[in-house]
Parts: C-alpha cells; sequence; structure tokens
C-alpha cells in the first residue's frame, strides 16, 4: 500500500500547482483553440466552394462551415472547365513514376551499405550524408540548362528521371532498417546458392516493405506538392501539375473564388487520404529520422 | 542448426583464404553494381551540374536562345557586391525571415508538442488535426491564405475586428505588414515541428522524471534540466531544417506576391529565392542568377558548417550502451 502511494506521486501531472481538473481543462482548452485554429479556415474553403457562382463568396460574418449552400457543381466545374481531372491525372504519372524511381534506386543503393563490405564503404557513407546537407538552388539553373540542351525543357523527363538515381535521404532511412535484419538470411541464402541480386530481390526487399512504404508515401508528397520544377521545366499548360494549375488559375484575371476554392480542395484531397491513411507509418518515419539523424 | 555451420566456417577461416579473398573480391564487385546508379547519378544530377554552375556564373549566359555568350569572370560576383541593390535587399529579407520564423515556428511547435505530451485521452485526435497543414501543399496553403488575409474582406480581419482591433492591418497589400502576414500563415503549419519533437518527447525515460521527482525538482526544473538536454538532438534536427527550409522558400510566396518575378508591396517580400526566379527566369539573367544561386548556396553551406561546430556544444547526446 505504502508502496503505491509513492508511485502515485511520483506519476503525478507535471505541473504540480494546478489541480489534475484544472490541469486537464487546461491543456484541452489550449489544445481546441489551436484546432480551431486549423480547421475553422478548412471549413471556410468548404463553405466558399460550395457556393453557386451568383452568391458572394465573402461575408461579413465570414460563414465556417457551410449550412446554406450545397453546389456541388463548383467542384465539377474546377474538374471539367478548369480541367483539374487532367491536372490531377498529370500529377498522379508523375508521382507514379517518382515513386517508382526513388524507391526501387535507393533501395539498390542503400542494400551494399547495409549488407555488403566493400573498401571505401564508410567514407562513401560520410560523402551520402554530405550530399543531403548541401542546399540544392545552385544546382538549378546548370540542370535546366543541361536539360534544356537535350531538349527536355516542355516534357515531363527532368521531373522523374533524377528520381531513378535515389535519394540520399531514402537510401539513408533504408540502409538504418537493413542492418537491423539479421545477416544469417544472406549467410544461409548464399550456403544455398543464391547470388547477391536474389539475396536483395526475394530476402531483404520483403522485410523492408515498411520502410519502402515510408519513402513511397513521402516521395508522393513531395513530387504532389513540387512547385518550382513544374513552374521552370513545363510551358504547355496541358502538362500542368496540380500545384501549377492552381498558382496559375489565382494568377488569372476574373477567377471565380469558388471554384479557386473547389479546385484547392481537389489539390489537397489526396494527400490528406494518403496521410490518414499513413499517418502512424508517416509519423513514425519522421520521428527515426529526426532522432538519429 | 547454424550453429554447427558457423562453427565450421571459422574453424575453416585460415585453410581457405585465398577462397575468401575471391569471395571478397566478387562480394565488391557486387557492392559497386549495386551502387551504379548512386555514381550515375552523382555525376549527372551533382558534379556535372555543379562545375557547370561555377562556369556559367563566369558568363553573361541568358536564357533567350539567339544570344551569345560571353567569359567574363568575375564580373557578375563584383557587379552583386558593388552595384546590385536588390541582392542586399533579398539577402536582407531572408535574413529577417530567418532571424523572425526560426524561434517563432520551433517555439510554438515546442509548445504544441507540450501540448500533445500531455496523457489525455484523444490526443491522437488532436495531433491528426494539427499535422494537416504540414502534409498539404505550401501553395495550396498559400491560396487559401490569400483568400483569409484580405484586408476588407477576409476572415482575419473580420476576427480582429471583432477583439477590438479597430484598424486591422492591409497585410500583404501593406510593406509593413506582409511579412507577418507570411509569419501568421507559416504558424498555421508548426504542427509539421510540433510532430517530431513529440517523437522525441516520448523517446525520455520516464525514470528521469521520476528521479527527479524524488530529488524535488518542480515543473520548470524538470524541463530545464531534463526535457531539453534529452530533446536537444531533436532541437538540433529542426534547426538545421527550419534554417535551411528559410533560405529556400518560395512556392507559398510566389502565390503570395502574385507571381512573374514580383517582390510584394515594395519588394518587402523579394526573398532570395523570387529574386533568383526573377533574374533567371522571368528576365533571363542565367548566368548572372547562377552567381546568385552560388552565394546562396556558400551562405547555407557555411551556416550548416556553423551549426554542425555548435552542435558539440550544445546537444546532448545519451551515450549509447
Amino acid at each position: 500500500m505504502v508502496q503505491r502511494a509513492e508511485e502515485k506521486s511520483i506519476d503525478a501531472p507535471r505541473f504540480p500547482r494546478l489541480p489534475g481538473v484544472l490541469h486537464a481543462v487546461f491543456v484541452y482548452s489550449l489544445l481546441i483553440l489551436a484546432s480551431l485554429f486549423i480547421l475553422l479556415p478548412v471549413g471556410w474553403m468548404l463553405t466558399a466552394a460550395l457556393k453557386p457562382d451568383t452568391v458572394p463568396v465573402f461575408t461579413f460574418p465570414p460563414e465556417w462551415f457551410p449550412t446554406k449552400y450545397w453546389h456541388w457543381e463548383t467542384f465539377r466545374e474546377a474538374l471539367f472547365k478548369e480541367k483539374f481531372l487532367r491536372y490531377t491525372a498529370n500529377s498522379a504519372f508523375l508521382v507514379f513514376m517518382n515513386v517508382i524511381g526513388v524507391v526501387l534506386s535507393s533501395s539498390l543503393i542503400a542494400f551494399p551499405f547495409a549488407r555488403l563490405r566493400f573498401r571505401g564503404k564508410n567514407a562513401l557513407f560520410t560523402f551520402l550524408i554530405a550530399t543531403m546537407l548541401l542546399p540544392a538552388p545552385v544546382l538549378l539553373i546548370p540542370q535546366f540548362l543541361l536539360f534544356y540542351q537535350i531538349g527536355w525543357y516542355g516534357t515531363y523527363y527532368p521531373l522523374w528521371v533524377p528520381s531513378f538515381a535515389g535519394n540520399a535521404f531514402f537510401i539513408f532511412l533504408m540502409r538504418q532498417y537493413m542492418r537491423s535484419i539479421p545477416i544469417e538470411l544472406d549467410e544461409a541464402a548464399r550456403v544455398d546458392g543464391a547470388g547477391y541480386w536474389t539475396i536483395y530481390w526475394r530476402i531483404v526487399m520483403p522485410l523492408c516493405v515498411p520502410v519502402l512504404t515510408v519513402a513511397a508515401v513521402f516521395q508522393f508528397m513531395w513530387t504532389w506538392n513540387d512547385f518550382f520544377g513544374p513552374l521552370i521545366y513545363l510551358d504547355d499548360p496541358e502538362k500542368f501539375t496540380v500545384a501549377l494549375a492552381l498558382a496559375a488559375m489565382v494568377q488569372r484575371i476574373g477567377t471565380e473564388w469558388n471554384e479557386v476554392m473547389a479546385a484547392n480542395l481537389i489539390v489537397m484531397f489526396p494527400v490528406l487520404i494518403v496521410y490518414f491513411f499513413a499517418q502512424d507509418k508517416l509519423i513514425g518515419g519522421i520521428a527515426n529520422v529526426g532522432l538519429k539523424g | 542448426m547454424s550453429m554447427p555451420s558457423q562453427q565450421l566456417g571459422d574453424q575453416a577461416k585460415p585453410r581457405v583464404r585465398p577462397r575468401r579473398s575471391v569471395a571478397a573480391v566478387k562480394e565488391e564487385r557486387a557492392a559497386f553494381l549495386f551502387l551504379t546508379p548512386w555514381f550515375a547519378g552523382l555525376f549527372l544530377f551533382l558534379a556535372l551540374p555543379l562545375g557547370y554552375a561555377v562556369y556559367i556564373s563566369m558568363t553573361d549566359r541568358r536564357l533567350i536562345s539567339g544570344a551569345r555568350t560571353h567569359f567574363i569572370g568575375l564580373d557578375n560576383y563584383v557587379y552583386m557586391f558593388t552595384q546590385d541593390g536588390f541582392f542586399y535587399h533579398a539577402l536582407y529579407i531572408t535574413m529577417k525571415w530567418l532571424v523572425l520564423s526560426t524561434p517563432l515556428f520551433l517555439g510554438a511547435g515546442l509548445l504544441l508538442s507540450l501540448l500533445l505530451n500531455q496523457k489525455y485521452f484523444g490526443m491522437n485526435v488532436f495531433r491528426t488535426i494539427l499535422y494537416i497543414p504540414a502534409v498539404v501543399s505550401g501553395v495550396a496553403v498559400a491560396v487559401l491564405w490569400l483568400q483569409l488575409l484580405n484586408p476588407e474582406l477576409g476572415v482575419v480581419n473580420y476576427v480582429l475586428t471583432r477583439l477590438g482591433v479597430e484598424n486591422p492591418p492591409y497585410w500583404l497589400e501593406d510593406p509593413q505588414w506582409a511579412m507577418p502576414a507570411v509569419l501568421l500563415m507559416g504558424l498555421w503549419g508548426v504542427g509539421g515541428y510540433a510532430i517530431i519533437y513529440l517523437a522525441g518527447l516520448q523517446n525520455i525515460p520516464p525514470h528521469l522524471y521520476e528521479a527527479a521527482t524524488i530529488d524535488g525538482a518542480g515543473a520548470w526544473g524538470k524541463f530545464r534540466h531534463i526535457t531539453l538536454p534529452m530533446l536537444s538532438p531533436t532541437i538540433f534536427f529542426l534547426v538545421l531544417n527550419a534554417v535551411i527550409d528559410a533560405l529556400l522558400i518560395f512556392g507559398p510566396l510566389f502565390v503570395l506576391v502574385g507571381g512573374g518575378g514580383s517582390g510584394g508591396p515594395e519588394n518587402s517580400l523579394l526573398f532570395y529565392m523570387l529574386y533568383l526566379y526573377r533574374v533567371a527566369f522571368t528576365q533571363g539573367f542565367m548566368g548572372y542568377g547562377t552567381a546568385l544561386a552560388m552565394i546562396l548556396t556558400i551562405i547555407g553551406v557555411i551556416m550548416v558548417f556553423i551549426m554542425m561546430k555548435a552542435e558539440r556544444r550544445f546537444v546532448f547526446y545519451e551515450s549509447e550502451e
């Protein structure tokens, strides 16, 4: 009994001056306030998107949640008239190529760093980490000019081909993960006559699905949200990605703001869906990097 | 099962030495084969553009195809440092942003994570909500905030008026208030920092707090002497990222200033990357733009280097057992 009482006092709330209930009220009210700060603008955006063209988007007082109007046609207009279905397809293509490219190449590169012995391994790995820290704007213009000279301006190639050379951040992440898989599996496979490719593809890769998923989700979000790349490489509006099309739509004079908000929600939607389903893996992935990196 | 074969392998070591080295050579060859895409990428997308960048920055290269390119040595750099007022202005704006945004976002994120770390019901829901702005595109966020910050009709000024502010600011239309407007928009996304802090907080062993409680430490004492030191690797990681992000911020600003090489009212939002875009892609001075990029990269590398040096003094790593 005595011991139990002691334990309880140790686990008491962090702010001991406040009694338990007050502490809870304090924490909850701040978190609710912060959540409202996030959700009210989103609610306002949805309300605006659901209004027909005939009513003003801006009202006094603002409408935080849709009550009066449920004009779903705005979304149809954003998808077809404003071609956001097309832009979504364009972005989806780039996401697909980038995810395939980065997952395949990064795992390929991480494999020897995690599981093979070769000379210069440590030096090369240190170099890999260094490339991760190099701020990249210096490469933008020369890369642009090089791609321009080989006729890739206005095509999708500059936006996905480089992903097949791996991403230092993912290589690092995958190498850490692959190191945690028992090396005895490789040894056993080698005894059975398996080559290194078979070990990589049939043994290591299937066990790496969690870390591959993290990389795929990250890459999905980066490609989907990328702006600078499409901005400098794409000139044909038919080829625009969602982020680029959204920025172009806002700058056009005479746009309907309800359609802009609908388009904005269309752009946000796929990322949010992926986020809701993968959030635990995603947050775990970020946390790992944050703590070890 | 594996035990005997392993022992056998160990015993057999000295005798099959030459054969092992053949295996080692094979292993090394395989390793470099696996690394081929990386080496190819390093050459094509890093070394080649980097070398090319050094060269272009010393030319008057233009975007238009007909123009002749001349080698002009260090003229671009000389012009930048002696005559280009916009260069200093853009640098000033970016540094001001860095100094204001980093402590604000990292501080707000830390506060939020301390709240989320309390053991109460429903924390997952708050965590999910607060992280939303961090996953959606910066461009989409800027498109939304462009509307919220509308001086006459926007939601932000409506709330301010209701709170008793008589003349709410003109935000993105006022040179004085343009950067605070971007800071406010940035605050919307601090959940992204909070999540990473939270992971760090949850990694702190509870026995440390228990020991401190027994020693009679108060809440502040525990925060100062346990939470902060144990969290310092996470803080370091976030500072490193926040600084690089602050130097490179582009997409959301592009939307807020209206694109096309604009710099906001009186160029009050002419961040370095916006200026670089204006010079290289709207005015078409590729050579000069590359020189600008070169300087930004050097500044970034120096900052990363200083932070890495500082890491040893300020960051506490629990010794690995």
